[in-house]
């Protein structure tokens, strides 16, 4: 029988207390961050030392050596994000403009799905590396997805949260890139 | 002038809620019945300033009043009067003064229903439900008043952001505050009950109708935004583990638990500190929700404005209600006297499973909500959990949950024998045997996921069906006797038969949604036509339209399928130039078997347009199942035991004299 008769430790009756107090102590530090802007700790530092599977076994892979001599674009992506999706035909016109390469982390995904999704939104990428998400946290990726503008000397110079838009291309990537480009 | 009644009736409901909050407990310390009668005329009184505020608001924006500060902010003049009328709560100010009206709303509904409730549990219950009604005021008066002026006042108001514009958003938020600021009522019967040092029967059968409503509106209301974020984000998909989303649900589950333990209470005597302990969290979770959606402290598309200010007082508030109740709970709990043992194979058993796997539930998704967050206090990193982390930790928790659903039922209460049960489900067998079966030969070996799934909701479906057969004992007794007993059953038996079959038809839908959903993404000229699923889609043409304070993309397209015309289609995307703003409008064709769901996106320039087609199978039937499951929760309300004075008057004389016995 499950008995709740005898008479019990009260110790035990303190352990929510207990814990409600760690997560107030947790909501009080969270109180003092300001989530909306996500300031990148990167910004000006060189990428991240990385090299990631390819996306499509056979190809290549993605690592840290494509990133240099020339800017370059590295978006973060996955399947079952809904923004990507939404963000998808813009990385497809700006990839058709032949501006900047634009390299994708598959990040936190399943390659056949990711795949699929390719198959059925387009390739704007120049090469997709598949990340477990670990390579993801050491360019500091919040949420998917986030794009950042690297340099020629393979230094994060941009970093973009969110979708982009039409408007975020031509009002701030694209004359970026122009900038770092010459 | 309007506007100064409403901001005054405002402090005077503040006024009445501080005397509130402690004139009738300590009337009911004493034993003063004077003191203790205060309670009731001063929930109503309560009730009515707080309501007077509410329509003082409603009707600034029914008249578009742009010396609001919070009018002119969110509304403007052309809008339809629905829309204005909705305006109310779809900013942080407006939804604050909608919570405190219906948690003012509530108590007065205790006041005047809770008749047959002892003098001294009813003084301490609308004592403690005035002390959150002095939290919440003074944080409107404060740091939220939707009553301050603009000084000069504006010509136009800045309009509402055109998604928020719609019928759908009338109801959702009003349904999903009844839910949240319903469970304040169980709440504060728990520390009623730790103040008196006592729980018994008759305190559960009081607090369940309470919290039956409650859940029956948050289920309702969740449902709702689900559905919204379905027919108006045109991404085809229902539901997103936003963290807004889980502020919901968390309650949701904790409060489902609650419902089931406080039956244990009711028929039993038993799990008496647990219910206590749940009763505190469902709420403290919907105050938890208030803070993660008003502070600012996680990102979530649904968050309000926020302001630091707001955020350190709600932590406060959360602080003081759920710190205080669980020092409470954790001095007074361990004198509670328990009651009844039971073996693990039996009712209890398996209500407490229920329970433990509900409560691991919420658990997970706090867990998902809040790791971001302390991750970043704590180690300042930033991380996102996505919907697989979800998938991998919340299927498994549902899936032994709805398997001991069907179990459940089938035991006695105190002893049960598990083989006797699982003998009777031998029709749950064979329907989960069979949907499995026949899903694997139509679909084919890769949907053993989807069979699986169907399996478990032909399982929960038939298991329940077989429960009611036997407690009307179909097929054993001619017709007439077996509708008899149908009639003369106890109507939370049928709420809880409606109730679990709504689960199994959610899961159903669930599972069909995420197993053979399929899409077609497309960039479209008029007079293509395209194919998903077996149907096709003719876009025939686009129209420019103008409406009263936006112009509208409006597609024409036709459904057919094997050359048969089923419907006409029309997705429109609208531009809001006051709100600068858009809005999605989604065509879905539905026949309630499945989905074709169109959405037409920005156009390309040359000609074309991004349409999105989707084909979403048995997703109708989450919301189906959903409301049937309120359906439930409805009918087990108007069960005559809720209603009928003598039962608790019974139980109170029994109480009484437990009371003199343990005196």
């Amino acid at each position: 029988m499950i008995g709740f008769a005898t008479p019990r430790r009260g110790w035990i009756f303190l352990l929510p207390v207990g814990l409600f107090a760690a997560l107030v102590a947790g909501f009080y530090g969270g109180l003092g961050l300001d989530t909306m802007v996500l300031p990148s700790p990167l910004i000006d530092k060189p990428a991240p030392h990385f090299t990631l599977p390819p996306l499509y076994e056979g190809r290549q892979g993605f690592s840290t050596a494509d990133l240099s001599g020339h800017v370059s674009l590295v978006n973060t992506f996955a399947s079952w994000c809904a923004p990507c999706r939404a963000e998808h035909p813009v990385l497809n016109a700006l990839a058709g403009t032949k501006r900047v390469p634009i390299y994708g982390i598959d990040y936190k995904d399943k390659p056949p799905a990711a795949q699929a999704w390719i198959a059925e939104l387009g390739d704007p990428y120049t090469k997709i590396g598949a990340d477990d998400g670990r390579i993801g946290i050491e360019w500091g990726v919040y949420g998917v997805p986030e794009t950042f503008i690297v340099d020629r000397q393979g230094r994060i110079r941009y970093k973009h949260v969110g979708p982009l838009t039409e408007a975020d291309v031509n009002a701030t990537i694209l004359p970026l890139v122009a900038r770092l480009d010459k | 002038m309007i506007d100064e009644v409403g901001h005054f009736a405002l402090v005077l409901a503040l006024c009445v809620a501080a005397l509130q909050a402690v004139v009738p407990l300590i009337g009911a310390a004493r034993g003063d019945a004077a003191l203790t009668a205060w309670a009731r005329p001063a929930a109503l009184a309560q009730f009515i300033f707080v309501a007077t505020a509410f329509f003082a608001l409603m009707h600034a924006y029914a008249v578009s009043d742009f010396s609001l500060v919070n009018v002119a902010a969110n509304s403007n003049s052309v809008k339809p009067l629905l829309y204005k009328l909705t305006g109310v709560w779809s900013n942080h100010e407006g939804s604050m003064l909608l919570w405190v009206f219906i948690l003012a709303l509530f108590g007065a509904a205790v006041a005047v229903f809770g008749r047959n409730l002892p003098p001294s549990l009813r003084a301490r219950v609308l004592a403690v439900q005035a002390m959150i009604g002095v939290g919440f005021l003074l944080f409107i008066l404060f740091t939220s008043n939707p009553f301050l002026r603009l000084y000069p006042a504006a010509a136009e108001g800045a309009g509402l952001n055109p998604i928020l514009q719609d019928r759908g958003l009338a109801f959702h938020p009003p349904m999903l505050y009844l839910g949240y600021v319903g469970f304040s009522i169980a709440f504060c019967f728990a520390i009623a009950a730790l103040i008196e040092g006592r729980v018994d029967p008759a305190w559960a059968r009081w607090v369940r109708p309470w919290t039956l409503a409650a859940w029956c509106a948050l289920t309702m209301g969740i449902a709702a935004g689900s559905w919204w974020s379905y027919y108006t984000l045109g991404w085809g998909g229902w539901w997103y583990w936003d963290p807004v989303e889980n502020a919901s649900f968390m309650p949701w589950l904790i409060g489902t638990a609650l419902l089931h333990s406080a039956i244990v209470v009711e028929k039993r005597e038993a799990l008496k500190t647990w219910t206590i302990l749940l009763a505190i969290l469902t709420f403290s979770l919907s105050l938890i929700g208030t803070f993660l959606v008003r502070s600012g402290v996680l990102t979530s598309v649904h968050a309000f404005a926020s302001d630091p200010r707001r955020g350190v007082f709600i932590l406060l508030l959360l602080s003081v209600y759920t710190g205080g109740a669980l020092l409470l709970f954790a001095w007074r709990a361990p004198q509670l006297q328990s009651g009844g043992l039971f073996a693990p194979i039996s009712r209890e058993g398996g209500l407490l499973l229920n329970n433990l796997l509900l409560t691991t539930a919420a658990a997970t998704v706090l867990l998902g909500t809040l790791y971001p967050l302390f991750l970043d206090v704590v180690a300042h990193q930033r991380v996102s959990v996505g919907p697989p982390f979800y998938t991998m930790t919340f299927v498994p928790i549902m899936v032994p949950l709805v398997v001991a659903m069907a179990v459940g039922p089938m035991l006695p209460w105190k002893r049960g024998d598990l083989a006797a049960a699982l003998g009777r489900l031998k029709l749950a067998f064979a329907v989960a045997a069979g949907a499995a079966l026949v899903t694997l030969a139509a679909m084919g070996v890769r949907s053993l996921g989807a069979a699986c799934g169907l399996a478990l909701a032909g399982w929960m479906l038939a298991a329940t069906a077989s429960e009611l057969a036997e407690r009307v004992r179909l097929f054993a007794e001619p017709l007439p006797a077996v509708l008899r007993r149908a009639l003369r059953l106890p109507r939370a038996a049928w709420g809880m038969t409606l109730a679990h079959a709504g689960m199994a038809v959610v899961v159903a839908g669930i599972t069909g949604s995420t197993a053979w959903s399929e899409q077609n993404i497309v960039d479209a000229r008029p007079g293509q036509s395209f194919e998903i699923a077996g149907y096709s889609v003719a876009f025939d043409r686009v129209n420019e339209l103008k409406g009263p304070d936006y112009t509208e993309t409006r597609a024409d397209m036709r459904l057919s399928r094997g050359g048969r015309e089923l419907a006409d289609l029309h997705p429109y995307k609208r531009f809001y130039p006051g709100e600068d703003g858009s809005a999605t409008g989604v065509a879905i064709r539905t026949n309630l078997l499945a989905d074709v769901y169109v959405v037409i996106g920005d156009p390309d320039g040359k000609g074309g347009y991004a349409l999105r087609l989707y084909y979403n199978p048995l997703v109708p039937w989450i919301w189906l199942g959903a409301a049937i499951m309120a359906l439930g929760g409805l009918v087990s309300l108007t069960d005559r035991r809720h209603r009928v004075g003598a039962p608790a008057r019974r139980a109170r004389a029994v109480a009484a004299a437990r009371i003199q016995a343990a005196e």
